[in-house]
């Protein structure tokens, strides 16, 4: 009798993944890893992803409302050469996510896109979506999360305007599945009250960002007409981390691994801190805030902080009628990513905690170095099903008004 | 477990590679200081495409006998396979994780005969 022949491999199309590879042959092992989940029959809701909103700045500056801001933006992208982004302040070349080209996709995703029927930012975010298995992405720009730092006031006010008519005009109309938190430029408040009447009810707004990097006070009285108007809305209020080395609290770090790791947690603990012990979840029960991109360990160590202080020194927190840690498991949401998950017991205190249940959102981040997959939450050993349901995508429908049944197709 | 044709092993030049689909199994044969290495496509972090990721050597500082250090330098000895998807980096020899030491990659058995390589999966 013949032996049976010994069948031949088959080699990968793609044998090194680099920055020109196509994000569905990055990510097929994710679509492979939803398809076995069975996400199809899952509502997954991406509350954080990105894009690069920078390669588009020349389309964008189009949109600034002043004239003449608009009219220099313009020149200065027609005729500068090696020039920045116009009027965009930032960390300049000190962006080292992508470990010295060790995690392409974060370099950058220069794939060849030849659907010229909608944007190019379309395909790419529905190939995203495809590949992780979600039915709504929530789209953030990039450069522009340190625009609350900005020298220039009004530029926050230009830019960010700009950008909210831009990514509805070029991305969230050609798509009802993706989605965005428009931008409050929070350093002039008038102006952001102006945004929120003005973006309420575009296509795609969900919701409204203010970007984390600041240095203004998040309870100072100026803004308080905000929060009135989101709360009446019912539109939720997410505050986005960063990172940037110009925060002198954080001026002794070398390592972007320390910066980043401190730096996305830092803005928003500062921030919360400031927004329980001033009372805001107080003065505006109904108002809906979501802390995004910090990560969860920073949560319950900031809830045992302040519980215990407050319980010395509740003269300096008047407002308050329970503990801190109360507040942030009940009028606050979290976004999941980037999930510590090295120690398995810490993550599951932590998502007891915060009431993970009713409180966590998914994000995955992509497709920044540290993205998380939906199937991160699906496999944790310990949740129940419906948990798990809730935190990749009920909880988000609840939140922000979404059809709870899901609509991608796998 | 099932053996695979993967091909002449001279297609693999020394710091290359071929990644292949087994029916459904993915495996990167690579070879290092002559040798050749097999192992499962699939970061044990989070199911990346590993061995689709660069190859870089080892990142080392070295401290100075007073204590203190001036540059970072490549030991070139130890090269690590990098997932592409999140940045873990795997000793391309032992399959160890830097940092990690319990987590590996999972070998693919290999069998060179008559110039040919073959991986069972």
């Amino acid at each position: 009798m013949d032996a049976k022949p010994i069948p031949a491999a088959r080699p990968l199309p793609v044998q090194e993944i680099d920055v020109f590879t196509d994000t569905r042959e990055v990510l097929r092992h994710a679509q492979q890893g939803a398809q076995k989940r069975s996400f199809q029959d899952w509502l997954i809701c991406d509350v954080d992803a990105h894009h690069v909103e920078t390669v588009n700045w020349h389309e964008m500056v189009r949109y600034i409302e002043d004239p003449v801001i608009r009219h220099q933006a313009m020149l200065f992208h027609q005729e500068k050469t090696g020039g920045a982004p116009y009027g965009l302040n930032g960390d300049a070349g000190l962006k080292y996510q992508d470990v010295g080209g060790r995690i392409p996709h974060q370099a950058g995703v220069r794939e060849p896109v030849d659907d010229k029927s909608v944007h190019r930012d379309v395909t790419l975010t529905r190939r995203a979506m495809q590949s992780l298995g979600v039915d709504y992405m929530v789209l953030f720009p990039t450069p522009m999360l340190t625009l609350g730092l900005h020298p220039q006031p009004e530029m926050e006010v230009h830019l960010s305007r700009a950008y909210n008519h831009w990514l509805i005009d070029n991305v969230l109309k050609a798509d009802s599945r993706i989605k965005t938190l428009a931008y409050l430029p929070f350093n002039t408040p008038r102006e952001a009250e102006a945004m929120i009447t003005e973006f309420a009810d575009q296509p795609g707004v969900i919701g409204f960002c203010v970007p984390s990097v600041r240095h203004k006070a998040l309870h100072h009285n100026d803004y308080m007409r905000c929060y009135a108007m989101l709360q009446e809305l019912g539109k939720p209020v997410a505050f986005h981390a960063a990172y940037h080395w110009q925060d002198p609290s954080l001026a002794t770090v070398n390592r972007f691994l320390g910066m980043h790791a401190l730096g996305f947690a830092w803005c928003n603990m500062v921030h919360m801190t400031n927004w329980i012990l001033n009372g805001i979840p107080e003065r505006f029960p109904k108002l809906k805030s979501i802390w995004v991109e910090s990560g969860l360990a920073w949560v319950p160590f900031l809830m045992q902080r302040l519980d215990d202080q407050y319980l010395m020194r509740p003269s300096e927190a008047p407002q308050l009628k329970r503990l801190p840690s109360e507040y942030m498991r009940e009028h606050c949401w979290y976004t999941t990513q980037p999930m510590e998950t090295v120690n398995m017991k810490a993550l599951q205190v932590t998502l007891e905690m915060i009431n993970a249940e009713s409180q966590l959102l998914f994000a995955s981040d992509w497709p920044h170095f540290d993205f998380d997959l939906p199937q991160e939450i699906y496999d944790l050993p310990f949740l129940s099903e419906q948990a798990k349901r809730n935190i990749l995508g009920l909880n988000a429908a609840k939140l922000f008004g979404l059809d709870p049944r899901p609509v991608k197709t796998l | 477990m099932r053996e695979f044709l993967v091909g002449p092993a001279e297609a693999i030049a020394e710091g290359g590679r071929l990644v292949v689909d087994c029916d459904g199994t993915e495996v990167g044969v690579f070879r290092l200081k002559g040798r050749l290495v097999a192992w499962h496509n699939l970061c044990p972090h989070r199911q990346g495409p590993v061995c689709q990721g660069r190859i870089y050597a080892r990142v080392v500082e070295p401290v100075a006998p007073d204590g203190t250090t001036r540059l970072l330098a490549y030991d070139e000895d130890e090269r690590h396979l990098v997932c592409p998807w999140h940045g873990y980096e795997f000793d391309l020899e032992t399959g160890r994780c830097q940092g990690r030491d319990a987590m590996r990659l999972r070998p693919a058995e290999l069998r060179e005969d008559g110039g040919v390589v073959y991986v069972s999966v």
